[in-house]
């Protein structure tokens, strides 16, 4: 086993009244990593996170902590400490006794108690807060609160469960800078779940990609969003355009009607394949020199760039692009090999296609649901 | 602010004739008895007269604080293990805590008589078994016993409804943060279900101390509670007067409780503010 792994999950698999939720997960973290569990609602990440915390056991597999099985260790002898969806504050204690519950509790001498209390009231930015009551806080507070108080007890792993879901827009940004800037200033593992996948990109040293109980992906931001390994990644991470293709040799591909040059090899001859194409990475030309054409169906501003659907031979593509086209122009459409990607097919293939039905209503109607279901 | 219809106006009047005639007359009824004397002049002799009873209060006092004691320290755990239970499982044993409920105080009281009396169920069977008999009944043992019996149910009720309100987060987190589960409730749950406990020490408190009943029935006539003591003075016309002036006291006593009680529970708040629980 690797020196620096401080969590390991294998074959992990849990079920809640027969319905499978984690579907044999392995899983390594390391040391000092900011790790982010991806996925929709119901994907097993939180409770992959409350597997780790102590709070479910698995059915199957085992977790290690630093090399030994903790399975059976209870919440409160893991050296793990959790930030709660909705916080948990204790109501009937103040802000200071709500970050001193943990030092208090290992008999910690009032003087290093106070000392300890400050310094983490300092890194949250609420110092003079010590008096208030919990429940006289702002959101965006009493997540500093819930923040200070797990992490006062230096524990190795932090594990944070949708800790901004409830913050508005602006804030939410303000403490994903904070939440970075204190796991860096601390050098402590943090274990991240969310559904929001901007977050997600912009935080995470790396991301783990969830969805119906398994693990699709695991990688680097980067990685992640430019080589996704399947529909259901490319559809979930940022905006995709995915269609059917086959691989004619290496190099070559088909997709709609046209060969295109590529950069993927190591597929079988005529294999059938899916193709991701972003929607930055397509440039609008003149009808005449593009690859491909196709009717504009609608036009929405975004600020810097127009994101416009574009129906090429029946199939709605998204692209985002500077200049101003009108509804129902014909325009081209030329692709860089750097900007096909070609994956295998797999079960996700089909479920994600084109624009047809996209609305940024439906989007936001995503991002709302509550993630409280889960479990 | 809309001015209230001629009908919502009327449909309070049944309700307030209701409590002008059973609560509020007789009250008045109670206070003038209690201050008058036997001609009906405005008088304190009533009140003196009780100076006698000094020890039947102290008495009584005494047996309803232990009651209480004894509810809470079986109820609460109860109460604990109840909320912990499947939601199932807590519907059963919620008619189990209510079923006693069900039957008249009086009736109830009586069946405890014929298991501990003398000849009751408790003692044929000791005895079969050739063990000497208990007496329980004619005791204060028996009379607290009864108590207990009575009123614990009330103690139960409020604290199972406060601890199934506590969000299980808050013992998540402290699990969390490091408290074994003896820790987790003392630092947790306890006071975060005080409201459970100072209502259920209000309604166990309050009928204790006022019963007559179940300490003539277990305490055989031997033991005189305040209850007891009212009862036996309004049954004599002379001595009416000063029935209605223990009753008095009684009233404002308990009130005195009450409000001792619901300060309480404003502490908590404060405590908060000033810095917590250490």
């Amino acid at each position: 086993m690797e020196k620096d792994i401080v969590i390991s999950l294998t074959d992990i698999s849990k079920a809640f009244d027969g319905e499978t939720v984690l579907d044999h997960i392995n899983l390594e973290i390391h040391d000092k990593e900011f790790v982010t569990f991806l996925g929709p609602s119901g994907c097993g990440k939180t409770t992959t996170l409350r597997i780790i915390g102590g709070f479910e056991t698995p059915d199957t597999g085992d977790v290690y902590f630093d090399g030994k099985r903790i399975n059976d260790t209870p919440p409160y002898e893991r050296q793990v400490n959790t930030v709660f969806q909705r916080y948990a504050l204790f109501p009937h204690l103040n802000v200071y006794e709500n970050i001193a519950f943990g030092l208090r509790l290992k008999k910690t001498p009032e003087e290093t108690v106070r000392e300890k209390v400050q310094e983490m009231l300092a890194l949250v930015n609420l110092k003079g807060f010590e008096r208030r009551r919990v429940t006289t806080l702002s959101g965006g507070q009493q997540q500093r609160v819930a923040i200070a108080r797990a992490l006062v007890n230096h524990p190795k792993v932090l594990l944070l469960d949708e800790p901004l879901g409830a913050l508005d827009l602006k804030l939410r940004k303000d403490m994903q800078n904070e939440l970075k800037r204190i796991q860096r200033q601390m050098g402590i593992t943090f274990i991240y779940v969310t559904h929001d996948q901007e977050e997600a990109l912009s935080m995470s040293d790396t991301i783990v990609v969830m969805a119906e109980g398994k693990i699709q992906q695991i990688g680097t931001p980067v990685d992640i969003y430019n080589e996704p390994e399947n529909a259901f990644v490319a559809d979930f991470i940022g905006e995709s355009n995915i269609l059917d293709g086959m691989m004619l040799s290496d190099y070559k591909v088909k997709f709609s009607g046209h060969i295109f040059d590529c950069v993927d090899t190591g597929f079988e001859r005529r294999e059938l394949v899916d193709i991701v194409v972003r929607p930055e990475d397509v440039d609008v030309v003149s009808k005449d020199t593009g690859m491909l054409t196709g009717t504009v169906t609608s036009v929405t501003f975004k600020g810097d760039y127009y994101e416009i659907i574009v129906d090429v031979g029946g199939f709605k593509w998204m692209l985002e692009t500077s200049d101003f086209v009108g509804v129902d122009e014909v325009i081209g459409l030329d692709i860089e090999p750097e900007a096909i990607h070609v994956m295998k097919k797999s079960e996700y293939s089909g479920k994600f296609g084109d624009y047809s039905t996209f609305s940024d209503e439906m989007d936001h109607l995503g991002d709302i649901i509550d993630e409280e279901d889960e479990e | 602010m809309r001015k209230k219809s001629f009908f919502q106006k009327a449909a309070a009047v049944p309700h307030i004739m209701w409590v002008i005639m059973f609560i509020a007359a007789p009250m008045l009824f109670v206070l003038y008895f209690a201050l008058t004397d036997a001609e009906g002049k405005f008088s304190f002799s009533n009140i003196a007269e009780l100076s006698k009873y000094g020890n039947v209060f102290i008495l009584s006092i005494a047996f309803a604080l232990i009651a209480t004691v004894i509810c809470l320290l079986i109820g609460y755990p109860l109460a604990y293990f109840m909320s912990r239970q499947s939601e199932r499982a807590q519907k059963i044993l919620m008619v189990l805590v209510m079923l006693p409920m069900w039957c008249n105080l009086l009736i109830r009281t009586y069946a405890l008589m014929a298991l501990l009396d003398n000849g009751g169920l408790l003692n044929s069977l000791l005895v079969k078994l050739g063990l000497d008999k208990v007496s329980i009944v004619g005791t204060n043992f028996g009379v607290i016993l009864g108590m207990v019996y009575d009123f614990l149910p009330y103690m139960v009720l409020p604290i199972f409804t406060s601890m199934t309100k506590l969000d299980k987060r808050y013992i998540e987190a402290s699990h969390d943060l490091g408290c074994n589960n003896w820790q987790t409730m003392t630092k947790v749950i306890m006071p975060l279900t005080v409201s459970g406990v100072i209502s259920g020490i209000t309604m166990v408190f309050v009928p204790s101390i006022s019963t007559f009943y179940i300490s003539q029935k277990l305490g055989a006539g031997k033991i005189d509670l305040v209850g007891d003591t009212i009862e036996r003075l309004f049954q004599n016309t002379s001595t009416y007067g000063v029935g209605a002036a223990m009753s008095l006291i009684m009233m404002i006593l308990i009130l005195i409780s009450v409000g001792i009680m619901n300060r309480f529970s404003d502490d908590e708040d404060k405590t908060v503010k000033r810095g917590g629980i250490r």
